[in-house]
């Protein structure tokens, strides 16, 4: 079972507890965007198999969003970090490439 | 090839089997071929099949990572209906459906097709005014369906409580002609059909790139060297971003397991499907007499054909509820299945920015019912550049917002 500590209250939650919210760290596009944008923003996403940063709800903990970076072929997480920021912080990338030497961040 | 027949039963009896012929080659690939599919499962079959059968094309190879029918075809829970409320979806699932009825004979190959009828209950007063509208919606596009009381739903599977205090049954939504059949000899059948015709089927060889010339596709880069083709068709369901992305464009999908199991086998106790969207629950039994229940979706994308254990957890819960017995069985296997899902749960059968390249993909959760139909469509899509059944299923309805929402229309993936 996938286990997340959530990085607002600190408890190591099980995914019972928790809700998927997506991918992580989407540009956003309001009015006056082209359809494009709006496609790219809603629907288009790149689904990797590997590493994969992502939105978790602690919806039956704490109640707020953070976020993790989650490998989706093996289950592995490399860490978690809080919701208010726009890329993933140095010791998240860090932790991925000690594990995943190959890994570059697209 | 020699047809199978009771004859040819009768003849081999005689002669202690020796005359069976390997039912698909397994040929080396060529240099190049007219068209190239990616993904022997059964939509990458059937297209093959139809492009020879209906449009005449029969230089075709279908290249395949593992082994034929090895993904999602043999990992689904074998169900068939079409009982959609969207225009689009019931007509290209009532055409996959109607082709299910004679594809054993079509093919010359059993696949064990049984109308045996599917119930999809309704446990909520929200789903019982769904499948009635349903129901209106199915007369209108010729579907086989009608809205049946608790009363005809307990006369039909009396293994049915229905009187559950936490998921009631209120109704069903029945389509007689509904069933199942054998998943396996689908895609098995449709692969000895399509090498009789002389098409390759290639298995063990992967895709690793797709070669472009000036915008349009040359071929596809190979574990066995670069093969070339003049169209490509990507039919590899969960992996289909994977493989899109070799041929530079993205997709709106995103990949999560789903769940089935079965259980030790028993005598027979229900002779029709039963599917309980309300909990995530889907019941058959088997021809061998094993219960065969389908499962939810991870909430979270992932590629581990396993799934979380607390979904399996949740439909049992409630299946034993609406059927007491099943608390005395032994659950024997339990695996999970990529399934790639779109946006509005409708599948994408398309062209796409690269000329030459098509995809079918997106059939989410419910990709077997749909294969002969699926293929039939998208051979006329990659023959003709246009089909009736796929023409609504472009990629481009996401940006345009043109949604064929059966997320909405079933309240649940389905």
């Amino acid at each position: 079972m996938l286990t997340l500590t959530c990085p607002n209250c600190g408890v190591a939650a099980c995914e019972t507890e928790l809700a998927a919210g997506g991918e992580a760290h989407l540009k956003r596009y309001g009015p006056g965007s082209t359809d494009e944008q709006f496609e790219e923003y809603m629907f288009m996403r790149p689904n990797v198999k590997g590493v994969h940063f992502e939105r978790w709800r602690h919806a039956a903990g704490c109640g707020k969003w953070f976020l993790a970076a989650r490998d989706t072929a093996t289950l592995e997480v490399f860490g978690t970090y809080s919701a208010q920021t726009t890329e993933p912080p140095a010791n998240i990338i860090d932790a991925i490439k000690a594990k995943r030497p190959d890994w570059s961040q697209s | 090839m020699r047809k199978y027949s009771a004859f040819a039963v009768a003849r081999e009896a005689l002669r202690h089997h020796k005359g069976w012929e390997r039912a698909w080659t397994s040929p080396e690939p060529k240099a190049s071929y007219d068209v190239v599919i990616v993904g022997a499962g059964g939509h990458g079959l059937a297209t093959a099949y139809y492009l020879g059968k209906n449009f005449g094309i029969t230089n075709v190879a279908v290249i395949e990572k593992g082994w034929l029918g090895g993904g999602n075809t043999g990992r689904n829970t074998t169900i068939i209906r079409s009982n959609y409320l969207q225009d689009p979806s019931a007509a290209i699932y009532e055409k996959s459906r109607s082709l299910y009825e004679t594809l054993s004979q079509d093919l010359n190959y059993n696949i064990m097709f049984s109308p045996r009828g599917v119930i999809m209950l309704a446990q909520t007063h929200h789903e019982v005014r769904g499948y009635i509208r349903t129901a209106h919606a199915n007369a209108l596009q010729g579907v086989d369906t009608r809205f049946i009381d608790k009363h005809e739903v307990k006369k039909l599977v009396p293994i049915m409580n229905i009187e559950g205090p936490r998921y009631p049954v209120l109704g069903g939504l029945w389509q007689p002609r509904g069933g199942t059949a054998r998943h396996d000899a689908v895609a098995w059948g449709y692969a000895r059909a399509c090498s009789d015709m002389g098409m390759h089927i290639i298995q063990q060889t992967e895709v690793t790139g797709v070669r472009r010339e000036g915008g349009a596709v040359s071929g596809v880069e190979t574990t066995r060297g670069f093969i070339g083709c003049k169209k490509l068709g990507i039919v590899v369901a969960g992996h289909s971003g994977v493989v899109a992305e070799m041929a530079g464009f993205r997709l709106p999908l995103e990949s999560v397991p789903l769940q089935a199991l079965v259980s030790e086998p028993i005598k027979p106790c229900m002779d029709v499907v039963v599917m309980a969207n309300t909990v995530h629950g889907y019941l058959s039994q088997s021809d061998k007499g094993e219960m065969v229940i389908g499962g939810g979706t991870d909430s979270h994308n992932n590629y581990t054909q396993r799934g979380s254990f607390h979904h399996i957890e949740e439909t049992v819960r409630a299946l034993i509820e609406t059927f007491p017995m099943l608390s005395r069985l032994k659950m024997l296997r339990q695996w999970g299945g990529i399934v790639d899902v779109t946006g509005d749960r409708s599948p994408i059968l398309s062209k796409t920015p690269v000329d030459g390249v098509f995809i079918n993909c997106g059939w989410g959760t419910g990709g077997f019912k749909a294969i002969p139909g699926s293929g039939w469509g998208f051979a006329e899509l990659m023959a003709k550049g246009h089909s009736p059944l796929t023409a609504e299923f472009g990629m481009d309805r996401f940006k345009e917002g043109r949604f064929i929402d059966e997320s909405v229309a079933a309240g649940v993936a389905h």
